[in-house]
């Protein structure tokens, strides 16, 4: 992207500069054109018989090109205003990244950041039933809580793999899965409490994940991405075929809903509404859950947090930054790799059956690549060991797409035909991409050290290194 | 017997197709080292370019022969794929050329959700039946009511396959631009100081790579006759093992890492269960990978101590 | 013997080995990197592995440190008490962690993303580990941890403190001009106690103050620490300054052990830096104009030009 030395000014733009900006966004109209045609030129429609009709639509080929044309003529206008004033006063910033400069926003939000999300996270309840106006209506956001602390809880759990020990998993949703299902026949077959199954599903995807870890974790990093992917998919295919145990496609259904450490959340006398005196409510039992994952998720947590400060977890990091120089320091890096892979995989087991108890139902689609991919990239896009970075991300990932449902003004522009809904996933892959090429290195890229002498001081994100497994 | 040349052949056909995807991955993976998640499903969309393409020449147009139309559809499928894959490369890769290995893996994750999901909202999810293009074949044997059949279709995809392996080894070794490409794997600043447009030398090897899978694509809907959207993911992470399996970088490798899943996967389902064939070949794989991490035909790498 | 009598030197002749490397020989598929090598390093010395590029010192250096197994030979590491090593029949992390073997390596291997007193206590990782019950007390904060981390923080100062790096130990270390992080490579090995230091180019890209220092370190680890120090170099002023062991190294052969002064002299040695045949060495010398006395190598009034060999 060539910027033309005359304008400097940061209001006239020369005839040669918009010359060249026309250019290019015609190349660019140009490629989106070649990209349309035929995919979306045309439509191929189910006619009479088994036959195939082809429906032109070259008028949305066309609208979409001016579009784009239009989107980077801006794009390039505003780039170029953007550099003129940076070359009038250039910042600190750009000089160097690696020097201590003022702390960015990054800097000062993994300061206070996860307080502040804990604090609204404990208040969630509270704020949605006053702004519904009633428990019953404020439903839906205490949902929307419920499901994206459920992913910060697997986004801190993969954290410990990818972002402390940089070791690259990408079929995490096995562990997951491994702790759905064993809590699932745990109280379904056996009839065993939540809260005797819950850390024994913990403990059985643990395990799991030493049983698969152990071969694969002397692999690199590329390799150990296959192979964990490989073994993701394994699962998952295992689940839906062997019906016998899992229920195959159907999944596993009737699992014994949560209770308040034994009393039941049913509107009889031995009822939680009745033994606390209070007026029964079908949503005090999601209210129990939502509090449930936000005790598990702080509990994942506070564990890592602990661990980052104690050897293992320093062992975990120095694993990451360089893995001969630790073997060359005494540290067995199988037996460490190991420990993070099984630790990573619990937890992961245990959100697992927290969501086989808010559903109450279980089935093998839930626990695609899809699921993998996306908890990898609230790992990634959250920064690399930073717990406040996976929940930010968390929300916004999981989030985000969920308020799109909501977007139903859109239809007042595009039509009454127009299901926001349909777009959710390609939006969702658009937003990855242009996550990553804004923030190749994460939200929050610094890393704070885990031990000082003196004022603690985060490491800027150019020294931290990503792991190569 | 007859049994099992049938599924000789039908494996080998199949293992035909998932080797040209495989050589898209190798080939990527050989000169910036990162897994492009979303070359399956530029296959994907490479299959419904051809779909349409054959439909637009054939009701439309009015082109009555196959041999004709065939040709067409590949040659605008490869172009137009190509286009894909370069803009692809420019728009999700490029700008994460460096540092970080995971940015553009991520990325690609989401370049392949975002492909899938296009195709999905712009063709509709049903499954698209395709017009037979080529039928007929010949019975090589007949045994017990068994007759052991070897499709035109099924020769012409061996053939294919046989020919631009042997093109494509042609062009990595022997010309120019098989030069600069293997430089770049080496050691990619080293080669931009020696002059290499390294740029356009990365820009390459992903056309390549997408004009190869569109191959691939139009040999797909030609031998299965039917495409849906979802149709990216699978076949790609099985090239994807294939060409682990073969040594990830080995252009032979990856034909015959192709070659071995598509039999394994194919016999499997054959004297085993269908259900566990997938199971079958991502086992392979990970067996593959803990005895012998570079594969059947890559380079065991030394690490620098 | 000796003009100049050493009594340190006469001492150390008799002192016992700490590593002994016999009929080492590591092959890479047809090419033979190092071949039937055999010398022995004294407890207490600091004994230098010198040699031309390419001949193999780094090879022996992976293989002594359990990098590398090695294709034949064995390497005998001996600690006070008696107890031997047979370091290539250990795992590679276990050369560090039971053998009590250290090292820095050629390209600096810090932890960069970590900070400096980071760094120092990640070597400590064995000590920790064993305060920490395994995790358990620690995750529990039980004291008996707390305590080791504060000991083993006060002994990551001590060597702070000696590198010259105090101030600097909230940094991390990527952020370190080179020469420092040279010198935290050295104190990070140390901070695994270790019997045998081995350092892979210490003074590669340090300038003669920093060399100087170097210098003086190493007469620190080995005189207060009791380490044995075994170490690759290029820097000859460095080599012949404060070894009390030479040996050389040529196309993974050996071609020459003795005391520093010894092998400055040897004609093999000189040919193999010069890159000519021995018969030729005189010839070549009397050209380029060095005058070295053959066949007295004790006499020190040797016209070199230092130039890096």
């Amino acid at each position: 992207m060539a910027h033309s030395p005359s304008a400097t000014q940061a209001g006239a733009i020369p005839g040669s500069a918009m010359a060249g900006i026309l250019r290019d966004a015609a190349l660019y109209a140009l490629v989106a054109f070649g990209l349309c045609v035929p995919i979306i030129s045309y439509r191929t429609e189910a006619g009479p018989g088994s036959d195939l009709l082809l429906v032109p639509r070259w008028g949305l080929v066309a609208s979409l090109c001016a579009a784009i044309f239009v989107v980077r003529i801006l794009q390039r206008l505003i780039l170029l205003r953007r550099d003129a004033r940076r070359a009038l006063t250039p910042s600190p910033a750009q000089a160097t990244e690696a020097v201590h400069g003022e702390p960015d926003a990054g800097q000062k939000t993994s300061r206070f950041g996860l307080w502040m999300f804990v604090g609204v996270a404990l208040t969630l309840p509270l704020i949605a039933t006053l702004a519904t106006g009633g428990l019953s209506s404020a439903r839906y956001w205490i949902d929307l809580g419920i499901l994206i602390l459920t992913y910060v809880m697997l986004g801190w759990g993969l954290n410990i793999v990818v972002g402390l020990a940089g070791l690259l998993d990408l079929g995490y949703v096995a562990f997951y899965a491994v702790g759905a299902y064993s809590y699932a026949l745990l109280s379904t077959t056996f009839g065993l409490s939540f809260w005797i199954c819950l850390p024994l599903a913990g403990v059985f995807a643990g395990l799991w994940g030493m049983l698969l870890g152990f071969p694969v974790l002397r692999l690199r990093g590329d390799y150990l991405a296959i192979v964990t992917l490989a073994f993701g998919e394994i699962i998952r295919l295992v689940l839906i075929n062997w019906t016998d145990v899992t229920g195959g496609g159907a999944g596993i259904s009737s699992i014994p809903r949560a209770t308040f450490f034994g009393i039941p959340f049913s509107a009889g006398e031995d009822g939680f509404a009745a033994r606390f005196g209070i007026p029964y409510d079908s949503m005090h039992r999601l209210v129990f859950l939502y509090y449930l994952i936000l005790a598990l998720a702080l509990f994942t947590n506070f564990v890592t947090l602990r661990l980052r400060r104690l050897p293992i977890g320093r062992a975990w990091e120095a694993l990451r930054e360089d893995e001969i120089a630790c073997r060359s320091l005494g540290i067995d890096t199988t037996a460490t790799k190991l420990t993070a892979f099984a630790l990573g995989a619990a937890f992961g087991g245990i959100a697992g059956s927290f969501f086989a108890v808010r559903q109450g139902f279980i089935s093998p689609e839930s626990f695609n690549f899809l699921e993998s991919a996306i908890i990898l990239a609230i790992v990634v896009l959250g920064g690399m060991g930073s717990q406040v970075g996976v929940a930010i991300a968390a929300v916004a990932m999981v989030g985000g797409p969920e308020m799109l449902r909501n977007l139903g003004f859109l239809k007042a522009v595009f039509g009454e035909g127009f299901d926001p809904n349909e777009y959710r996933l390609l939006l969702f892959g658009l937003a990855m991409v242009a996550m990553m090429v804004w923030r190749p290195r994460g939200l929050i890229s610094e890393r704070l050290p885990s031990v000082s002498l003196g004022k603690r001081r985060a490491v800027s994100g150019a020294h931290v290194s990503e792991g190569h497994g | 017997m007859d049994v099992f040349v049938q599924q000789l052949i039908n494996g080998l056909t199949l293992g035909s197709i998932y080797g040209l995807i495989a050589i898209g991955y190798t080939m990527v993976f050989g000169i910036i080292g990162m897994v492009n998640f979303a070359h399956g499903d530029v296959f994907m969309v490479s299959c419904f370019i051809a779909l349409i393409t054959f439909l637009l020449l054939t009701t439309w147009l009015g082109i009555s022969s196959i041999a004709l139309a065939f040709l067409v559809v590949l040659v605008v499928a490869m172009v137009l794929t190509a286009l894909w894959g370069w803009a692809i490369e420019r728009i999700a890769y490029r700008p994460l050329r460096g540092s970080f290995r995971l940015a553009p893996l991520i990325s690609a994750i989401g370049v392949s959700i975002f492909l899938s999901n296009f195709v999905q909202v712009v063709q509709g999810a049903r499954n698209k039946p395709t017009p037979p293009m080529l039928s007929g074949g010949i019975t090589l044997f007949e045994r017990d009511g068994y007759a052991v059949f070897l499709a035109y279709k099924q020769i012409l995809i061996m053939a294919v396959t046989a020919v631009l392996l042997t093109g494509f080894w042609y062009l990595v070794q022997r010309t120019p631009f098989g030069r600069a490409q293997r430089a770049c794997e080496q050691d990619r600043k080293m080669a931009a100081l020696l002059g290499i447009d390294v740029d356009r030398t990365i820009s390459l090897t992903f056309v390549l790579g997408a004009a190869l899978a569109a191959v691939a694509g139009v040999l797909y809907l030609m031998y299965y006759g039917v495409v849906s959207f979802s149709d990216g993911f699978v076949p790609g992470v099985k090239a994807f093992t294939a060409a682990v399996l073969g040594g990830i970088g080995s252009l032979p490798g990856a034909v015959l890492g192709g070659l071995i899943i598509g039999l394994i996967e194919t016999f499997w389902s054959a004297y085993f269960s269908i259900e566990y064939k997938d199971v079958a070949a991502f086992s392979i794989l990970a067996i593959v990978l803990i005895f012998m991490p570079s594969g059947i035909l890559g380079r065991p790498e030394v690490e620098k101590v | 013997m000796a003009l100049h009598p050493d009594p340190r030197a006469q001492a150390q002749a008799s002192a016992p080995s700490v590593l002994a490397v016999e009929h080492l020989t590591m092959r890479f598929g047809g090419l033979t990197a190092v071949s039937d090598f055999s010398f022995e390093a004294r407890r207490g010395d600091i004994t230098a592995l010198i040699g031309p590029n390419g001949a193999g010192k780094t090879t022996v250096f992976n293989c002594i440190t359990g990098f590398y197994k090695p294709t034949e030979g064995m390497l005998r590491l001996s600690h006070d008490d008696g107890t031997t090593h047979l370091l290539e029949r250990l795992p590679n992390h276990a050369v560090n962690r039971t053998a009590r073997v250290a090292r820095t390596f050629q390209n600096i291997r810090l932890f960069q993303g970590m900070t400096v007193l980071e760094n120092l206590l990640v070597a400590q990782h064995k000590p920790l580990m064993r305060a920490s019950g395994y995790t358990l007390f620690g995750l529990l904060g039980l004291k008996g941890y707390r305590d080791a981390q504060a000991e083993a923080i006060e002994r990551a100062k001590a060597w702070l403190d000696r590198i010259d790096l105090m101030e600097r130990a909230d940094d991390p270390a990527g952020a370190l001009p080179y020469g420092a992080q040279r010198r935290l490579e050295i104190a990070r090995a140390m901070c695994t106690d270790p019997v045998l230091l081995c350092l892979d180019e210490p003074a590669a890209g340090l300038n003669p103050r920093e060399s100087a220092e170097l210098n003086a370190l190493l007469r620190h680890i080995r005189d207060a620490h009791d380490t044995s120090v075994l170490l690759i170099e290029h820097d000859m002023s460095v080599v012949m300054e404060i070894s009390d062991h030479v040996v050389v190294l040529d196309y993974g052969q050996k071609i020459a052990d003795g005391t520093p002064v010894e092998v400055r002299a040897d004609p093999k040695v000189i040919a193999a830096y010069l890159g000519v045949e021995d018969d030729e060495v005189e010839a070549v010398e009397a050209e380029v104009g060095i005058t070295v006395p053959h066949g007295d190598p004790t006499r020190p009034d040797v016209t070199h030009s230092e130039a890096s060999v």
